[in-house]
Formats: C-alpha cells, structure tokens, sequence
C-alpha cells in the first residue's frame, strides 16, 4: 500500500471515536425532516447508538497509539482514559434525556446531533498536541453547548442561561485564544511538547521565566479556568446549570470538565512544566477559593440543581489539590477522580430529571420531602449519589478524595499539607447540605400534592449504570486505578 | 485446633447477607423481618463465640488472621483479633440480638429499613474491631455513621433531626482529619498495615519528630476523642443518645462509644508512643473533669434517658483514665469497664425505653412509685443500676476498681479524684432510682401499668445473667486480654529516646497478681480503702 494513504488510514483509526461521533451526529440530523415529530425519540436511540459505538471505537484508536495528523493529535492512554470518561457521561446523558424531551414538548432532533457533536469536540479536547487544535474543540464543544443550554426554548431562564453562557463563554475562549497566541510569540510554536522543550531552552539561556510565557499561563489558565469552573470564574455557572435543561446540565457538569481537565493537564504538565513553579502556587490558591466558594455558597441553596451546581464547584476545588501534587501519581489521582465523578454527578442530575416534571416546577429541595417513603429505590440511589459526592466510604467519591489527598500528602511539601486539610475540612462542610437533601427525603413527611411519576426505562438503564458504577469505583478500584496510572504515565513517556 | 481460615470474615459479613435476606422480603411483612433479624443476628452471636474456642490467651499477636490484596500495593484486607478486640467483638454480636428484641414492638415504621440499619451497623462495627489496614479500619469506621444517622433521624424521638445532624457532623470533623493523617503516616511509611508500620518503628525505619508526632497524635486522638467522648467534645452525646430510638441507644452507648477507646488503645498509643506519653497528662485531666462533670450533670437531670446519657460521660472518663495510666491493671480495666459499660448502661437504656413503651415519656416527674404496679421491671432497674454504681461484686466494680488501682500505682492524684466519680454516681442512680420507682404513685395512669412481659423479661434476665457473669469470671476475660495489653504497653513504652520510663516497668510484675485480685474480697475491699485519699 501507498505509505501516504496507510499513514491517512492509521491518522483515521486513531480519531476512530470523533469520527463515529461526526457521522452519527450528521446521520441524525439528515434523518430529523424525515422521521415524524411523534416519533423523534428514534433519533435519541441513534444517538446513543452513536455513543456507545464511540466508546467501543476507543478501542480501535488504542490500537494505533502515536501521533496523528503531524502530532496535532496524540493518542496514548491518557486520552484514551478521558476519552471513556467522556463518551460515558455523554452515553449516560442521552439516556436521561429521551423521556424528559418528551415531558417538555422539545423533543427534536438536532438536539441529539448537538450532543455528537459536542462529544465529538471534547474528544479532540482530550486529545490535541497542539493549542490551536485544542481551541477548535474547546470551541467545538462551547458551541453546541450553547445551544443545548437554551433549548427549553420557551423558559426565559434557559434562554437567559443560554446568553450568559455564550457572552461569558466566547470571553473565556478568546482569552485562551490569547494566551495561545503569546506563547507562540514567545516559544514560536503551538505544539504542546515543543512548547516545553523552547520554554526549558529560554530558561536555560536566560536564567529567568520569560514574561511572555508568564502572561500565555494567565491567560490559558482564564480560559481553561473558566470551562472547569473554578473560582472567581464560576460566577456563571449556578445560572447557567439551572436554566439549562437537567439532562443538559448532567452532560455539563461532567463531560466537558473531564475533557477540559485533561487537556489542562497536558498544558500545564507538559508545555507548562518549565514554569511548574510558577503555577502550582496559582492552583493552590485556586484550589482553595473553589473549594470554599462552592461549599460555602452550597450551604443556603433551597434549589437542588444550583446546589448541585455549587457542589461540582466545590469538586473542581478538590480535583485541583491533586492537579497541584504536579506528579504523575497527581494525575491518576485527577483521572480517577474524573471517572468516579462522572457517574455520581450524571447519576445525581439524572434523578434530577426524573423528578422535575413539566417546565422543571420540582426542584426545591423541599419537592424532595418523603421521597423516600414514595420511591424508595430513587430516593436510595439519589442518596447513594450524594454519599459519594460527600465522600463516603464505600462509594467511588471517598476514594476519588482518597487517591487525590494522598497523591498530594505523599509529596511531603508543607503546603500541600495544608491543603488537604483545608480540603478536608470543606469536606465536612460539603456533607451538611448533601445530608440535608437526606433529611428531607426520608425523615420529613411527604409532601401531599406531589407525585412522583414512574421511573422511564432509559432513566433507569441510566440510573443503574451510574449507581453500579459509583459502587464498583469504590470497592473494587484496582482495574481503573491501574489504568489510570498507566495513563499518566503515558502522558510523561514522550 | 481446626479453625476456619476466614473465620473473621464470615463474622463481620454475616449480619450484611441477612440484609440481603431481610431487603428480599416484602417490607409489610413486619413478622417475618422480626424473626429473620432475630434469628440472623443470634446466629451471629454463636458463629462469634466460636472465635473463644480457638483463641489462644498467651498469643499476644493478632489471631484468625486474613491477608488479601485489595487495591495496589498498599492497601490490604487484613483482619485478626487479639485479646483486646476479641471481647468488644463478642459485645458487639451480644449486644445486637438484644437490640433487635427490644425493638420488637416499639418500631412500627417501616420495619425493614430499622433491621436493615441495625445489621449493617453491627456488620462496621464488628469491621473496626478487626481490621488491621488503616485504610479498611477508615472505611468500616465511615460506615458506622450512616445507618446510625438514619436510625436516629428516622425513628428517634420529637427533636431526632437536629441530633442525628449534630452527631454525623461532630463524627465526621474528628474523622477527616484523622484521613489526613492515615495519608500522612502512609507518605511516610509506604504502607497501611498497622502490624507492618509498628515493626518499622520498632526496628527504626520510621520515626517522627516529635512536633509532627503530636499534630499526628492530635488527629488520630481528636476523631477517638470526639466518638469516647472525652470532656469537652461530648456535648453530642446526650442529645444522639436522648433522641434515638432505645435500639439505637443500646448500641451508641454499648458498643459505638468503644470504638473510640478502642482506636485510642490501638492507634494511638502505639503508633505515637512519645506523644502519647506527653499528652498523657492534660488528657486524664480531662477524663477526671468527665468523670466529675458528667456525673454532677446527670445528678441534675430531669429528663431520666438524658440522666443515663450522661452517665456514660462519666464512665468513658475512667476508660480514657486508665487507658492512659500506662500500665497492665489500669489497662485491663479500661478494657473491662469497656464491656462493662456496654452491659450496664445498654441494660439502663433498656430499661427506660421499657418505661418509654408504656408512657411515652422520659419525664422523671411523670414516674414515681412505679415499684408498686411493676416490681418484676423496677427490681431488675435496681439491679442493673447497682452494677452501673459499681457495687461489688457486679461487673462495674471490676472495671473500675482495676483502673482506679492501676492508675493509683503510677498516678496518685488521678486516682482520688477519679474515685470520687465512683460515689456521684452512687448518688445520681440511687436518687433517679428513688424518684422512678420508691414513695407513692404520683400519676394517676402509672397505677395500672403492666409489669414486665415475657420478651421483656428474657431481655432484662439475658442481661442480669452476663451483669453477673462478668462480676464474678472476671479472670476469663482479663486472663486472655493480658499478653495483648502487655503488648500494648511494651510498643508504647519504648520510645526510642524514653523520657519517663520508670513507672511502667514496674507494674508489669505486679500486674499478674492484680488480675485474680477481685475474685478475693476481703483483699479487694482493702485495697479500695487505700484508693480512698
């Protein structure tokens, strides 16, 4: 065969999880004008089709680690990690949203492709070498989300969500717009290993961090900052996450932090390194902030989706103490974090949607009131969710907290020490509203006019992967923490 | 002797599959999940005393272990027992049957969530006693909390939520910063094997400087001391212990309360030695103001469930006492008076919550006289009280004479206040006692309360029988809880650079005559008047 056209098939092999995504999307939308509004819910199956072909098509990509299109992608298996973390929640969102489209009267099909294709940018998130790469999918996935917040077309809250997010959001990515074109003045170059390679040179040479390099971090930092939802950006996001859709707000709480996460990790590990000094002081802070910011405001929510909201705040805040160990034992912290994340997050969020009813009236907290009496295996799962999100033993959120305080305690630095006792002590502030909801579902008396209707079978697909998983994450890790130390470790092998 | 290898897991498991029994049923089926529990957790009661049939009393090591890896290379499950675990494993399944009988009739709401809870937290609780890893010890110790949060805010009484809040925040506080440090002492040690990290501090591969020592200690000590709970971290208790449901005080106060002299005596002395040592003083300062304050508080009470709540305060005093008198007697009896509590006070809640069912109130004004309509249940309360006033020769006497005499030997001082703890309670349970059921019936609905019935019966008899069991075979427990304690005491006696040595070698030959010692009373009554000051 023509090397040319082997080295075009194993480039194809290698985006084999974006390309299943691309096609699947653009297959729902030819197929919408010709399938009938009664029956749009095909297209959600197509999708999830799609998704779940994506995350087989992993494997193929894994076959074919290296680089693809001139190093513009890389793929190893640290992408491919983020990558079944992505494509999961992504999988698990569609499901969630299948019934729930029904109950609002939006069910259509563009908003399935716009999940594909959303998916299919955060894949390249994950996986880009290269920062102009990383900004058409960070731009990719930014995009289809905008549209997806506001597509409860006729709530004023979803459409004010919408422009929020896309005035604030197009900011955050010029910033790292920005700071991408900085560090190409600096470094003159926009590959993520050769960023570092000039950078380690410049620093050699001159003795110093040159102020250009310095300014890029900022900037990229912003913009990235701003997608992972870390203080002070986080400003938008409990607007946003409550005006979205619920199924909507589940894919965004998780996905796009996943695959935001990772390329973070890439920049700032790799490209980055040189200046290690430099930003592990600004994580620490951050870290902090975030976590404080999103506890403490957690506190006196009365409305179960921004609470939530202020708690994936608060997650950022302690996924960043591991980012901050700067080792590759920080990493597989961060990677297995992620994983345990997705699926008490999707999982919480998705009981969200199962209990929202029509134009989302019930998300009060206090909608929640003996929900435990009315459907106990919900109510048992959403508890099972929240233990993990407050870190309980047993659940895969105690040992994404577990992995990531010790990947930061090991290192034996006295300020990440005090970290992870102040990310410690946000724990336990963390538990008194995730305990609150508990109250409330089983020792308040239930509420008379409201009932709960039916769990839909996708939902409870959905729910019982989300649930199992964040079991099997917390009793039996082994498999996915080995992987995901392999993972970091690839990213430190080139 | 052919024992099972895996033994100890099929005892912390075993009330966990007969959750899977029980969530089978249908949850209206109220009868069945009764008999299932009932049944499930006596079986687990005779599974458990297979442990004293292959239990060697001269081993000081851990015995019936089991080794597996569980997650990498660090965290194991490994299990075992010695002599001080072995006993708080037998209260634990003791404990449970009775709890499951009392709440035979007074849970009527939905049945099989209160079974569920009670099961799983006899499975994490027996799961602290055993574990070995710190990682597996953190992770049963979480667990505890849970279903008891449940337990309290679900079937408690009129102010439940606001104590079932109280007490999982106050736990989980303690419990975090001692996470932090587990990690800690992980990064230094490379392991979380308990038996692994002592052998590297004994051979001198792992040592703390002493500040970091202390924060360590500080940690673990705090987590322990917020669960004793030790004066000034105890303002938890009486409210969890009031509000829960009389099950669910039986096992707060029998068995959850250990778990923290326990971790004391496990993880913290041995682990740090020196700071352990340093710390010793301001922290039986605090025991003895328990002791004391506890006591005068209960005096006070009008409320009869808060009154025994207190109580415990002032025993857990004299176990966090003794265990930091550092010596073989002081702390045998830290550990029997462990048990001891368990008994007596579990017996107490048992008893108010039998007053509970019939009037639905623990208003000590609201009773009087009750001996009259009901001598059968107002003679076994006497009884039980006696034995929490550590009247010889009932079980309280044992634990407390062997820490007062233990601690009198390295601690004069301690030792006579403590012993004035010993008369306040004399004082509180005779004078609720005589409040409760002497005089005159006050309250018209009091005079035709029905006595004791044959389930209450067989409980208070049940718990009369180990009251005095316990008072006079003391040498069987304390016989095979020695080599471990010894142990105990050598790993925290050896701090490399011994500052204060000089007490604790020279109990250790005294010791051995100390044990048979309550068996002889004229002896035994001698040696408390030379307690007195």
């Amino acid at each position: 065969m023509n090397p040319f056209v082997g080295d075009q098939l194993a480039n194809l092999h290698r985006l084999a999880p974006e390309v299943v995504l691309s096609v699947f999307g653009m297959l729902v939308m030819i197929a919408d004008p010709f399938v009938g509004a009664a029956r749009k819910r095909v297209l959600g199956w197509v999708a999830f089709a799609g998704a779940v072909l994506a995350l087989a098509s992993v494997h193929i990509a894994n076959h074919f680690p290296g680089p693809a299109y001139s190093d513009l992608i890389r793929v190893d298996s640290f992408s491919m990690f983020a990558h079944v973390i992505i494509l999961v929640a992504v999988a698990l969102a569609i499901l969630g949203s299948l019934d729930y489209l029904d109950q609002q009267h939006i069910q259509r099909g563009e908003y399935y492709a716009l999940v594909l294709f959303a998916a299919a940018g955060m894949g390249i998130l994950a996986g880009a070498n290269e920062l102009v790469t990383a900004f058409v999918g960070l731009e990719m996935s930014s995009i289809a989300s905008y549209v997806l917040v506001g597509f409860r077309r006729r709530s004023p809250a979803s459409n004010e969500a919408s422009l929020k997010y896309f005035l604030l959001g197009s900011f955050a990515t010029a910033f790292f717009l920005y700071g991408v074109a900085m560090i190409y003045g600096a470094t003159g170059t926009t590959r993520i290993d050769t960023v570092q390679a000039a950078l380690e040179k410049i620093i050699t040479a001159d003795q110093r961090e040159p102020a250009l390099a310095v300014l890029s971090l900022a900037l990229i930092f912003v913009g990235l900052g701003f997608k992972v939802v870390v203080a002070p950006f986080q400003v938008y996001a409990p607007d946003v996450y409550e005006g979205a859709p619920t199924p909507v707000t589940a894919l965004l709480a998780s996905a796009p932090k996943a695959a935001t996460f990772a390329l973070m990790i890439r920049i700032f590990y790799v490209a980055f390194s040189p200046l290690t000094g430099l930003w592990f002081w600004l994580i620490c802070v951050v870290a902090v902030l975030t976590m404080l910011v999103g506890n403490l405001a957690a506190l006196v929510q009365t409305n179960v989706k921004r609470m939530l909201a202020y708690s994936s705040i608060a997650h950022a805040g302690y996924i960043l103490v591991a980012f901050a160990a700067s080792t590759s034992l920080g990493v597989a912290a961060v990677l297995f974090y992620l994983a345990a994340y997705i699926f008490m997050k999707v999982g919480a969020f998705l009981i969200v949607t199962h209990l929202g009813q029509q134009d989302e009236k019930r998300v009060a907290i206090q909608d929640y009131s003996g929900l435990g009496s009315k459907q106990p295996v919900v109510a048992a799962c959403f508890s099972l969710f929240l233990l993990s999100l407050l870190g309980l033993p047993a659940t895969g959120g105690f040992l994404g907290k577990f992995f990531a305080f010790q990947s930061a305690l090991i290192v034996q630095r006295r300020s990440l020490t005090l970290l992870v006792v102040i990310a410690a002590i946000n724990s336990v502030i963390g538990a008194y509203y995730y305990l609150r909801v508990i109250i409330t579902m089983y020792f308040q008396a239930p509420s008379r006019d409201y009932t709960p209707s039916r769990v839909a079978p996708a939902v409870g697909i959905a729910l019982a992967i989300a649930a199992a998983g964040t079991l099997y994450l917390g009793i039996l890790p082994s498999r996915v923490l080995d992987l995901a130390q392999a993972a970091a470790d690839s990213l430190f092998s080139h | 002797m052919g024992t099972n290898p895996y033994l100890l897991t099929v005892i912390t498991f075993l009330p966990l599959l007969s959750v899977a029994a029980l969530l089978m049923l249908r949850s209206d089926d109220h009868v069945w999940i009764r008999r299932i529990a009932l049944a499930a957790s006596l079986a687990e009661f005779a599974v458990s005393l297979l442990l004293l049939r292959g239990f060697s009393s001269t081993n000081p090591e851990y015995q019936f272990t089991e080794y597996r890896a569980w997650i990498g290379d660090a965290i194991h499950y490994h299990l075992g027992v010695d002599g001080i675990s072995l006993f708080l494993v037998l209260l634990t399944t003791f404990l449970t049957p009775i709890a499951i009988l009392c709440s035979w009739e007074s849970i009527r709401e939905n049945v099989k969530g209160f079974f569920v809870s009670l099961l799983v937290i006899e499975t994490a609780m027996i799961g602290v006693f055993v574990s070995l890893d710190l990682f597996l010890f953190f992770v049963f110790w979480e667990l505890t909390l849970i279903p008891m949060y449940f337990m309290i805010g679900m079937w408690g009484h009129e102010r439940r939520i606001y104590a079932a809040v109280k007490f999982i925040l106050y736990t989980m506080f303690g419990s975090i910063l001692m996470l932090v440090a587990i990690l800690w002492l992980y990064g230094k040690a490379g392991t979380f094997d308990l038996p692994d990290i002592l052998s590297l501090m004994q051979s001198g591969q792992l040592s703390f400087p002493p500040r970091t020592e202390l924060l360590m200690f500080g940690a673990f000590f705090l987590a322990f001391a917020i669960k004793v709970p030790l004066f000034p971290l105890h303002t938890w208790l009486p409210d969890a212990h009031t509000e829960a449901p009389t099950a669910g005080s039986v096992i707060l106060a029998g068995v959850m309360l250990k778990l923290g002299t326990y971790g004391i005596l496990r993880f913290c002395l041995p682990l740090f030695p020196e700071a352990a040592h340093r710390m010793a003083q301001p922290i039986a300062v605090l025991a003895i103001i328990g002791i004391v304050y506890g006591a005068l508080v209960a005096t006070v009470q009008t409320d009869l469930k808060r009154l025994v709540a207190y109580t415990s305060v002032s025993h857990l005093g004299f176990v966090v006492l003794g265990i930091f008198a550092f010596n073989t007697t002081a702390i045998q009896g830290a550990i029997y008076q462990m048990l001891n509590h368990g008994i007596s006070t579990g017996a107490l809640f048992l008893g108010v919550g039998m007053l509970y069912d019939r009037r639905h109130t623990h208003e000590i004004k609201q009773y009087g006289g009750l001996a009259t309509p009901m001598p059968i249940l107002m003679s076994f309360f006497l009884f039980i009280a006696l034995s929490s006033l550590a009247l010889p020769p009932l079980n309280g006497f044992i634990g407390e004479f062997l820490i007062l005499i233990g601690t009198f030997q390295s601690h004069h001082a301690w030792a006579s206040w403590a012993a004035s703890g010993a008369v306040l309670s004399a004082i509180y349970l005779l004078w609720a006692y005589q409040r409760v059921a002497l005089g005159e019936v006050t309250v018209e609905k009091n005079k035709t309360l029905p006595d004791a019935s044959i389930r209450e019966r067989v409980i208070l008899v049940t718990m009369a029988v180990a009251i005095i069991f316990m008072g006079i075979a003391s040498p069987l427990f304390t016989r095979r809880m020695e080599a471990s304690v010894n142990n105990i005491i050598e790993q925290t006696s050896a701090p490399r650079n011994a500052s204060r040595p000089a007490a604790v070698p020279l109990a250790r030959p005294i010791a051995g005559h100390v044990v048979t010692l309550p068996a002889h009373p004229v002896l035994a009554t001698l040696a408390e008047k030379q307690v007195r000051p």
